[in-house]
């Protein structure tokens, strides 16, 4: 299988303070990558480096085939992205803000409305084709805005802890979701605090004050530290971290 | 994409509640309610008279000042003290003291002495009052020199103005273009830094910033709709001007939309850069106000600017209003020609290249 994302020894330091130090891993093509760690181990400084958002500070990295420092520009039109901040525009209606984003990524105005009603209809969100996004439910925003960032079917989304506030019942049909993109061959990157949710990924990180401290598959992982819970892990690596917060 | 962008806001602003009817409202009211309320034009001096010498010259030169549409006789005292606690209690604005043996010392010494006092806490209303009634003074005694002497021998020099452009000296005139400049600065150049920063807030910024979505495209995708809507608003303030107020351009209309786009140009960027520096509304709403003022005082739309103090100028000439409001007023009332503008035409393009030069960078910098 080929890489997507390839990391090497990348760093970034925001002055005297090393917020990611010295990491390299390899994400395959339609992998689901765990990336998880507490709060402030630097996570999302990665996923920044990796979007293009953010200069390391020394090493480097490629995603879908674009070196992060010089093609800044071409990765951001192969990848998608969903903060944990919702980021859709309220005021406007579904079928508008997946026109937008679908535009602003190139696609044409004919694919565009073709694969708007088939999207919504997967979603069963026929009847809300018209509705203003700030109409709708948390759990109902999250799924439109992932299925927003893979719309243009990038190389790889970046979902920095989509689940969060989300019941769980939704939690399930958002891992679904997942399951079915991956298949497609799309990667996702996904960071989260639920360890329950950790078990679903195909392999996991867990980043500990800046540094990776263990990759492995979930059930390489639980015998690697002879427990059966993927939380006493995190538990036994990130009660050892110097930092506590961001 | 440029094109769903634009789009975007376009949905965005016409679907929010408020905003549309600000937008159209806000010309209106400034340009219908201001210029009457914003005037200098001294009405209603209250006066009181102390007349002490009681003559038929006195009664005559008290009828010549009630006469003056301006000035109200609404006290006649016998004391110049009593007249005094008048102005004190803020019952009159003016007195005037004719003394004893007015009438006397006129004729025989052609000489003497009247007092005019003027409450200055309003200093326009003072020195316009001071100066309506000292003018009437001066016609009173050349026409009663005239009179006993039997010689026109009026002063040596008679001074006589024309007013060019605004002969009736109708303030109106000379605030509506200015206050037009006042409503496109706010409009054009406000507005869209609140739409950056708003986005900012939400997090849409972010999602925007992932994505190939370049910063030209994304700042152009702002600043578009609202030039289109500056040329909307000055298009309703050529209506209102004309419609409440009769006043047309007096030269080209084209010539005032060529300047209002590039002042647009000038003010949207003013607009990027606080953007870019302000991460919430409570700045970006800070900064606007601490701007709007330095720039609404310091660009003579109030106060003509070649009144301004040398100091003031100064600042003043760092502002683009300076020259549009001074662009506005030449075209609406002198008539001026694109030929005749030219050097304002010029400092507005430097204006547009030194701050959108800034603007460009100072988002650069935030990455």
């Amino acid at each position: 299988m080929e890489n997507v994302i390839v990391v090497n020894n990348l760093t970034k330091k925001f002055g005297h303070f090393t917020a990611v130090d010295n990491i390299s891993f390899e994400v395959k093509k339609g992998e689901i990558f765990g990336f998880l760690g507490a709060n402030g181990a630097g996570k999302t400084t990665v996923i920044r480096m990796l979007c293009g958002l953010s200069r390391p500070s020394a090493g480097n990295a490629t995603v879908a085939g674009f070196d992060i420092r010089h093609q800044s520009e071409k990765i951001k039109a192969n990848i998608g992205y969903m903060s944990q901040k919702f980021s859709l525009y309220e005021d406007l209606k579904v079928w508008e803000n997946i026109k937008l984003f679908a535009g602003i990524y190139g696609m044409k105005k004919k694919d565009i409305a073709l694969k708007t009603d088939i999207l919504l209809e997967e979603l069963g969100f026929q009847d809300e084709k018209q509705t203003l996004v700030s109409a709708l439910p948390l759990g109902w925003k999250q799924k439109l805005a992932f299925s927003v960032a893979i719309f243009h079917n990038p190389k790889v989304v970046f979902l920095d802890e989509p689940t969060g506030g989300v019941d769980p019942v939704v939690r399930r049909q958002f891992w679904e979701l997942i399951y079915k993109t991956a298949e497609k061959g799309i990667t996702v990157f996904v960071t989260t605090h639920y360890m329950d949710e950790a078990e679903y990924c195909d392999r996991v990180s867990i980043m500990v004050d800046g540094r990776i401290e263990a990759l492995e598959t979930p059930k390489a992982l639980k015998e690697k530290f002879a427990s059966n819970s993927i939380d006493d892990i995190f538990y036994q690596l990130a009660r050892n971290a110097k930092r506590t917060d961001d | 994409m440029l094109g769903y962008l634009v789009e975007k806001e376009f949905k965005q602003i016409f679907r929010d509640k408020l905003l549309p009817k600000v937008i159209l409202l806000f010309p209106f009211m400034t340009l219908i309610l201001l210029p009457y309320a914003a005037n200098f034009e001294v009405k209603n001096m209250r006066l009181a008279i102390v007349d002490q010498d009681n003559s038929s010259y006195s009664k005559e030169l008290v009828g010549k000042l009630i006469a003056n549409n301006s000035i109200n006789l609404v006290a006649n005292e016998h004391t110049y003290n009593a007249a005094l606690g008048l102005i004190q209690n803020d019952k009159v604005d003016m007195v005037i003291n004719i003394p004893k043996n007015f009438e006397k010392d006129f004729v025989v010494d052609k000489k003497s002495d009247i007092l005019i006092a003027v409450n200055s806490v309003n200093g326009t209303k003072g020195t316009m009052g001071g100066m309506y009634a000292l003018s009437i003074i001066r016609q009173y005694q050349d026409e009663k020199t005239t009179e006993i002497t039997g010689v026109n021998d009026p002063p040596g020099v008679e001074i006589k103005t024309i007013y060019q452009f605004n002969r009736e000296l109708d303030y109106k005139f000379f605030m509506v273009p200015a206050l037009m400049v006042m409503v496109l600065t706010i409009v054009s150049g406000f507005l869209p830094a609140f739409n950056i920063v708003g986005e900012k807030e939400k997090g849409n910024m972010e999602q925007i910033n992932v994505s190939p979505v370049t910063k030209p495209i994304f700042i152009l995708s702002k600043l578009i709709p609202y030039w289109v809507i500056g040329m909307v608003i000055m298009t309703i303030g050529f209506i209102v001007a004309r419609l409440f107020y009769g006043i047309v351009p007096q030269g080209s209309i084209l010539t005032i939309y060529l300047f209002s786009f590039v002042f647009t140009l000038a003010v949207s960027g003013m607009g990027l850069i606080l953007s870019n520096y302000a991460n919430t509304y409570q700045q970006v709403v800070f900064m606007m106000f601490f701007f709007i003022m330095i720039l609404i005082l310091m660009s003579g739309l109030y106060t003509p600017f070649n009144s301004m103090p040398p100091w003031a100028q100064k600042i003043g000439a760092f502002s683009p209003l300076t020259y549009f409001i001074d662009v506005m007023r030449n075209v609406y009332l002198k008539g001026s020609k694109l030929t005749d503008l030219l050097p304002q035409l010029y400092k507005l393009l430097a204006f547009v290249l030194v701050i959108n030069s800034w603007a460009v960078l100072s988002y650069r910098k935030k990455n």
